[in-house]
């Protein structure tokens, strides 16, 4: 049973990308992989998943008490489903770090959090401490591997597969403990952090909410997603769902660009995958400019207004 | 009703930590040691919860050697009623905290636990869920919002797409965000108090709980330096940079 279950993420539409980053992780495993959709009709999801390269099967369980993404209700699914597999894999989102510890439990396994690489199909390295140290982990032969895959550290794998389908009903009765109430959605219609090849952030120095519809103007214009600092968040400039760093969203984009972030090692440890990072302060001395590929001390007043200029 | 908070013991979130040029290890000697910030914000919650009539009593629970009584000190002078230290040399991992945990919310017949959403040294993010499994009831992960009503909690959690909001049924494990409140500082009549308080040493054998298929960290690394970068002059420069390389 040397096999892999991969736990699909999605918003009961469209599949989440961190499903394919989990596969990429999985295919590195080096071990036949399936997924399962869990949800209430999802068969244009399970559809979705089942392009992902490589998939053998897609099992897709249906029913009203797993609508919603409740960890309580998904959890006893996977928890069920865990005989045939050796290896369970979730993606490092808010849904993977709220549910795999709790099927890791229920199995009576540790969990490996945050795979950035796989060394072989126990032995993996992940960033501990803000990502200022890695760690090889190696878990027990002959236990069952529960694991959260670091998306960040991962390229989705391409829709060329063609796997077979497989509906089940679910095993488990709905626990009415735990009840859905509702969501309220932060960002608009601008790319997904997590996924966007360009994000364009502010940290403090934007001084207020306003002021941030200048980062908003510029990511749009160039397609990209909107990034904040905990900073900017706490004081209340623009939602939660867009905070970057150890405790917020950790992002791998092609393009960077940080404006106004002083660069605190919490706020760097969810940049430094990205592609280029480019920094934009007035002072010259902060530490953000110590992992900026491009650098520019000025005053991001002066040079969003220059760049929407040339670039439009 | 009573409710248990658990403290970590952790490298203070100001040190840049060094990894042992032997890659055995992280450099904590002589390092500063801090309650985990997010169990900060857990205790500050559960005070505030005894403080508007909600519950009777404020447990404190942490699991180490003699050092994390400092922690658990400074968690009775914020205004914790007691204190526990489950005792144990042995660098636990979640599954087996977890475990150790549940004994005590099972001993203190606990309404509520609150925990922070992870420690910033590991960076695990497991140990509420995993308590709330064995325990068999619900999880708040990530909250930044907290409201009791008789027997249930509503939950504002900080998820990836947004704000959720969850009910949860107690007893309940809620595990804290960063904006759920700011903790209060302690003051120097309140370090004194604290040394009056009631902490007991329970040994992590007494609960019955022992480290089974723990993984295994063999070695440990810096994380790979990116190269330096340059600094250009002006914004014309910037964009030509970017365009040059293909990036907008």
């Amino acid at each position: 049973m040397s096999k892999t279950l991969i736990i699909a993420e999605h918003d009961g539409k469209d599949l989440n990308p961190s499903t394919a980053k989990c596969a990429n992780c999985a295919a590195a495993i080096s071990q036949p992989y399936d997924i399962v959709v869990l949800g209430s009709t999802i068969s244009e999801v399970a559809k979705q998943a089942a392009t992902i390269e490589g998939v053998e099967t897609v099992i897709a369980i249906d029913a009203e008490h797993l609508a919603k993404p409740l960890a309580v209700n998904h959890a006893a699914e996977v928890v069920a489903l865990a005989d045939g597999y050796s290896h369970i894999l979730g993606p490092s989102t808010t849904y993977g770090r709220d549910l795999m510890p709790r099927i890791a439990a229920l199995l009576g396994v540790n969990q490996v959090s945050d795979i950035s690489t796989v060394v072989g199909p126990h032995h993996f390295k992940r960033p501990i401490y803000a990502g200022n140290a890695i760690v090889d982990v190696q878990s027990p032969e002959g236990v069952k591997v529960v694991a959260t895959v670091r998306v960040a550290s991962w390229k989705a794998l391409a829709n060329t597969g063609s796997a077979s389908l497989e509906e089940r009903t679910a095993d488990s009765p709905a626990l009415t403990h735990t009840r859905y109430l509702d969501l309220q959605s932060g960002g608009g219609e601008r790319p997904d952090l997590q996924t966007a090849s360009r994000v364009v952030s502010g940290g403090r120095a934007m001084a207020s909410e306003e002021n941030f519809e200048l980062i908003y103007s510029l990511a749009d214009m160039i397609s990209a997603g909107a990034g904040a600092s905990r900073a900017a968040v706490d004081a209340g400039y623009c939602p939660n769902d867009m905070q970057v760093g150890q405790t917020g969203k950790i992002i791998a984009p092609d393009l960077y660009m940080a404006f106004g972030i002083s660069g605190a090692i919490q706020h760097i440890t969810g940049i430094k995958d990205a592609g280029t990072i480019v920094a934009i302060n007035k002072d010259a001395e902060a530490p953000i400019f110590e992992v900026a590929d491009i650098g520019l001390a000025a005053d991001l007043f002066d040079v969003i207004p220059e760049m929407k200029q040339l670039l439009g | 009703m009573k409710i248990l908070v658990g403290i970590k013991r952790v490298v203070d979130y100001n040190v840049r930590i060094r990894v042992r040029p032997d890659g055995s290890g992280v450099d904590t000697d002589g390092v500063k040691m801090s309650i985990n910030p997010f169990d900060e914000i857990a205790l500050e919650q559960a005070l505030r919860i005894r403080e508007a009539g909600n519950a009777e009593e404020v447990i404190v629970v942490s699991l180490g050697g003699t050092e994390c009584q400092q922690q658990l000190r400074t968690g009775l002078a914020m205004g914790a009623d007691r204190a526990i230290q489950v005792d144990t040399e042995e660098n636990l991992q979640p599954l087996t905290i977890a475990r150790a945990l549940l004994k005590v919310v099972e001993k203190e017949q606990v309404g509520l636990v609150i925990l922070g959403k992870q420690a910033i040294d590991g960076d695990n993010s497991q140990t509420g869920q995993m308590l709330a499994a064995l325990w068999d009831r619900p999880q708040a992960t990530f909250a930044s919002g907290l409201e009791l009503s008789g027997d249930s909690a509503t939950v504002t959690r900080e998820v990836d797409a947004g704000l959720e909001k969850i009910e949860v049924d107690l007893p309940a494990v809620i595990t804290v965000d960063l904006r759920l409140n700011e903790p209060r500082f302690v003051k120097l009549p309140d370090i004194m108090k604290a040394k009056r308080k009631p902490l007991e040493v329970i040994p992590l054998t007494d609960l019955g709980v022992a480290s089974e298929n723990d993984l295994l960290a063999s070695q440990y690394a810096p994380p790979p330096v990116r190269e330096k970068g340059i600094m250009v002059e002006d914004t014309a420069q910037l964009v030509a940079e970017l365009k040059t390389r293909g990036l907008v």
